[in-house]
């Protein structure tokens, strides 16, 4: 811990200590596979906490049940490892009652998408302020390799050895469909892209849900590798930001454009092709937000379109909290008279 | 027989001790409402009460079957009554299937009071009565007296004239007979002339209709020549003191804001909506102003695990359910039971399996509350014996969750949870205060999670602490620093010592009392729950008969008192009485090596005061 002096305090004034990365390290021995893509993740996070602007004290991790969801024991904040799906549900109880606490809430694939489905799309409708970590690898990891919702049709598992017949979720869009507020993908293999994702997700006032593609070395290895290693990573992956053209490519010279409703892939080098017709990026969008979960072919597929990364849409609306707590506050402003309330309206005496 | 028709007698008033009145007709009939109007009314005018409100499943089910019929039985005396009654004295009939379902519950000689516009072909047909039969005309009420009017149409003749619809119109019928009860038994009707005007503040043409109605059917057994007796029914002798009326679930709703204003907490109130248990939430969502946060989860798993995160961020968590819902919510239980968090579930008891019977009342969910979870998972029981108890009771599983930092389930049912009686109700300077024990950091010592005290309780340690930081969790956790621990002989260590946390609370609650009766003799009926009236009463009859007979009731299941055994052994008999296939006798027999004797009832219906008297004359001879 590192003791600064900040220049506008008297000598007499106590001095904040600032927290760096390591004072959110728990005294826990990390206990993922070596190589886990869980180990990129939790270090962006832990590098993140001493930034957002929260007390140590004040942080709360929560999280069902997977390997993602052991998350919370290598945290030095406040933790709640709970039971399988259900962490939506249980930082949903705590934010009603703490709404000053700033609540993760870290999950997976099998967790949020198949048994907390449920709960997981109705905290996005709710819009309670709690920042969603979705650890998605496409397979049970933990119950060692079974294929998840998230895993790609004709996938081969433990369960499924002729492969997979379920259709899987596109998570983005479902969260979308469930009027998210603030709708993100970034990547385990991109620290710095998910640490910029991650601190908009924390400044974000609502349910932040950051989709991370974060690969399982030991049951569904290189899952996502098209989009994360060099040699494919630029013609496969879109990396959005707000304002800026969609375009993408070893050199970026190609570009996405919207034929009507219809998005197209345009050669920036061809003639007749200007960067000024292309997509711009507005993350308050929620028509080209809809469109832009849709980017979702798998990389086989000729002619597919890249898979985005970054800030899909964000949305200012109330939380679920704010709105009840108005309501508790003005309904106590009428007072609350617990003989009143046991006396009743109509009453009668025995002498 | 007597019809309307028939003139020249003149009427007698006589007195009564107590009636029982069975109001029954379709669903649509607004047979509760009348029902509860009587009720506030014969409590205010101090007699004492019970009620048993019997609805169908179906919301309207098809008007004028055997499936739609809606029944609200009121037990009102001039002395003490503790059920709502074995049989009837009056059975009030909107319609044919009202009468085909209710009429095994009239005694011999009571009074039918009939609406013959019910009793046309098509509701006869519709109630399943042969063609061309009627009861009313086909000499089978002969044992009774029958009192019969065309409500619809006394109705239709009052408020003719006054622009209303006719459909709007026959919405007021149940204004008419209730307007003739109050003449029957010599009621001031000033109680539901003010709800009217309340109810329909915004319509004064609905006040109007329906006072006017209501003032005609006083008037009709006034003016009619019918011969007819009204009955006095005095005041009871209650205990002195202040009384009002109140429903189980209203008290279970009361006595958890009152726990959570004792113990300084906010209440978090985390459910689903499920018959019988949905009258809990709504009550509370009223009451705001005290701080209380109802959520309406998505489902009953999320009403439970909110409930958990409100306990972990320091608020007093409940959920509440029937037995379906709480099924849902059994591995979340465990979880609050790994996690040593305050959470008080309250299973308001409905028939069973499954969906079973919705509606109708049972104690078959005693075994899910103490047994149904996964792994050794024990936690404290709290059983109400009346809708008043429910207060208590309520206030009790809170003070036990807070103070002993542990999962306490609220045991009601549909019969408590939907019936009514008078409650003299504290103050609430007389209530105990509930005290939590939070945890606050010391310095230069590590934070121990799960340290405890004599009550083998840890502290509440609660984000925002500075120097608490902790992670918890449903896995195995080693003594006192909670960390994850897979170690054999820590598990087994802690399978006991969590047992140990509930066998200790037993020093924190009180002994087991007789509630009637010697404290040693040839019987002693053992009950729980919601019996409590039925036992009451059979066994004050059979004492004044001469029977050696008593009765406990045992509100603690978990723990049970530490007298409860010597109580059982200076009893030759223990009868107990369950609405189930005996639950409760298989703990007692487990724990005391007793032959506990069961009287059990399954139909969805309370025991009736006789049922249990004959058995308690059986053993006691």
């Amino acid at each position: 811990m590192r003791v600064e002096k900040r220049e506008d305090m008297s000598d007499t004034q106590t001095l904040e200590p600032k927290l760096t990365p390591k004072d959110f390290v728990s005294d826990q021995d990390v206990r993922w596979c070596p190589g886990c893509g869980d180990y990129s993740i939790l270090k962006q996070v832990q590098s993140i906490m001493p930034e957002i602007g929260v007390k140590k004290e004040d942080i709360v991790f929560i999280s069902g049940i997977g390997c993602s969801s052991r998350f919370p024991y290598y945290m030095e904040t406040f933790g709640l490892h709970g039971i399988h799906g259900r962490a939506a549900a249980i930082s949903s109880g705590l934010k009603t009652v703490r709404p000053e606490l700033s609540v993760w809430m870290v999950t997976g694939d099998g967790d949020c998408l198949s048994i907390g489905g449920n709960h997981f799309i109705h905290l996005l409708r709710r819009n309670f302020d709690i920042k969603v970590l979705l650890f998605n690898n496409e397979i049970y990891g933990l119950t060692k390799g079974q294929y998840s919702p998230a895993s790609p049709l004709g996938k081969v598992t433990k369960s499924t050895p002729m492969g997979s017949v379920d259709h899987p979720f596109n998570p983005l869009a479902l969260a979308l469909g469930a009027d998210g507020t603030f709708i993100a993908r970034s990547m385990d293999r991109d620290p710095k892209h998910l640490r910029d994702v991650l601190m908009r997700a924390n400044k974000h006032r609502g349910t932040a849900l950051v989709e991370i593609y974060q690969n399982c070395n030991v049951f569904n290895d290189g899952a996502f590798e098209v989009f994360t290693e060099k040699k494919t990573k630029k013609l496969e992956t879109l990396f959005v930001e707000q304002g800026k053209p969609l375009v993408f490519g070893e050199n970026n010279e190609k570009g996405i454009k919207l034929d009507g409703f219809k998005p197209v892939i345009v050669d920036l080098n061809a003639n007749g092709t200007s960067a000024n017709d292309l997509w711009i990026h507005d993350e308050k969008d929620p028509v080209k937000a809809s469109i832009l979960v849709r980017f979702f072919d798998s990389p086989d597929k000729p002619n597919h379109l890249p898979r985005p990364f970054g800030v899909f849409y964000t949305e200012d609306r109330f939380t679920y909290e704010d709105a009840l707590n108005k309501q508790v506050e003005e309904a106590s402003a009428r007072g609350a008279d617990l003989d009143a309330l046991l006396r009743g309206k109509n009453t009668w005496t025995i002498n | 027989m007597e019809t309307l028709e028939k003139k020249g007698t003149a009427k007698e008033t006589r007195e009564a001790s107590s009636v029982v009145i069975l109001f029954a007709g379709d669903s649509g009939d607004g047979i509760q409402l009348t029902g509860s109007q009587f009720t506030n009314t014969a409590a205010l005018l101090g007699n004492d009460i019970s009620t048993f409100p019997n609805f169908p499943a179906e919301i309207r089910a098809p008007q004028g079957t055997l499936a739609g019929v809606s029944g609200f039985q009121l037990h009102f005396g001039s002395v003490n009554v503790y059920t709502a009654g074995d049989v009837c004295d009056v059975l009030v009939v909107m319609n044919a299937a009202a009468l085909k379902a209710n009429i095994k519950s009239l005694k011999e000689g009571g009074t039918i009071i009939a609406n013959s516009d019910g009793f046309d072909p098509k509701n006869l047909e519709l109630a399943k009565y042969a063609k061309g039969d009627n009861p009313l005309t086909n000499g089978s009420l002969e044992k009774y007296r029958v009192i019969t009017m065309d409500v619809t149409k006394l109705t239709r003749a009052c408020l003719e004239g006054s622009g209303m619809g006719i459909k709007e119109i026959d919405r007021s019928k149940n204004m008419f007979v209730l307007g003739f009860i109050y003449w029957m038994y010599n009621r001031d009707m000033s109680f539901t002339l003010e709800f009217l005007k309340e109810q329909f503040k915004k319509r004064p043409e609905l006040i109007e209709a329906n006072t006017k109605v209501l003032k005609a059917g006083y008037a009709f057994g006034d003016t009619t020549e019918t011969p007819m007796t009204r009955y006095e029914v005095k005041k009871a002798p209650m205990e002195k003191g202040t009384y009002r009326n109140i429903m189980g679930n209203q008290a279970t709703a009361y006595g958890l804001i009152a726990a959570s204003q004792k113990a300084g907490l906010k209440l978090f109130y985390g459910t689903y909506p499920i018959t019988p248990a949905s009258d809990i939430l709504h009550e509370l969502s009223k009451h705001k102003n005290f701080g209380v946060k109802t959520f309406q989860a998505e489902d009953e798993i999320a009403g439970v695990t909110s409930a958990i995160g409100a306990s972990f961020g320091g608020a007093l968590g409940v959920t509440a359910s029937s037995g379906p819902g709480i099924a849902l919510k059994g591995e979340a239980i465990g979880l609050a039971v790994m996690l040593e968090l305050p959470l008080v579930i309250i299973n308001v008891q409905r028939g069973g399996p499954s969906t079973g019977l919705p509606t109708k009342t049972e104690q078959a969910d005693l075994m899910q509350a103490m047994y149904g979870r996964n792994g050794e998972c024990p936690v404290a029981i709290v059983a109400a014996q009346s809708p008043s108890d429910c207060f208590y009771s309520a206030f009790e599983a809170c003070r036990i969750a807070v103070e002993h930092m542990i999962p306490t389930f609220l045991l009601t049912d549909g019969y408590i949870a939907n019936g009514s009686e008078p409650w003299r109700f504290p103050k609430s300077a007389d209530l105990k205060e509930i005290k939590p024990q939070f945890a606050k950091a010391v310095e230069g010592e590590k934070f121990l999670p799960y340290r405890r005290d004599e009550k083998l309780s840890r502290q509440w340690a609660i984000p925002g602490t500075k120097g608490l930081e902790h992670r918890i969790g449903g896995i195995e956790k080693q003594h006192e620093t909670g960390n994850i621990s897979y170690d054999p002989e820590n598990h087994e260590f802690m399978v006991k010592l969590r047992q140990e946390k509930v066998d200790r609370i037993a020093d924190y609650i009180p002994p087991q009392t007789i509630d009637n009766g010697k404290d040693k003799g040839k019987v002693l009926v053992l009950g729980w729950g919601s019996t409590y009236g039925s036992i009451k009463t059979a066994v004050r009859e059979a004492i004044a008969e001469g029977y050696s007979v008593s009765h406990a009731h045992v509100k603690y299941l978990s723990p049970l008192p530490k007298n409860l055994g010597d109580i059982l052994k200076s009893f030759d008999k223990v009868l107990m009485p369950e609405m189930n296939n005996g639950q409760f006798s298989k703990v007692i027999r487990d724990r005391f090596m007793i032959d506990a004797i069961g009287l059990n009832k399954i139909q969805g219906m309370p025991f009736t005061a006789e049922e249990i008297k004959k058995k308690i004359i059986e053993l006691a001879k």
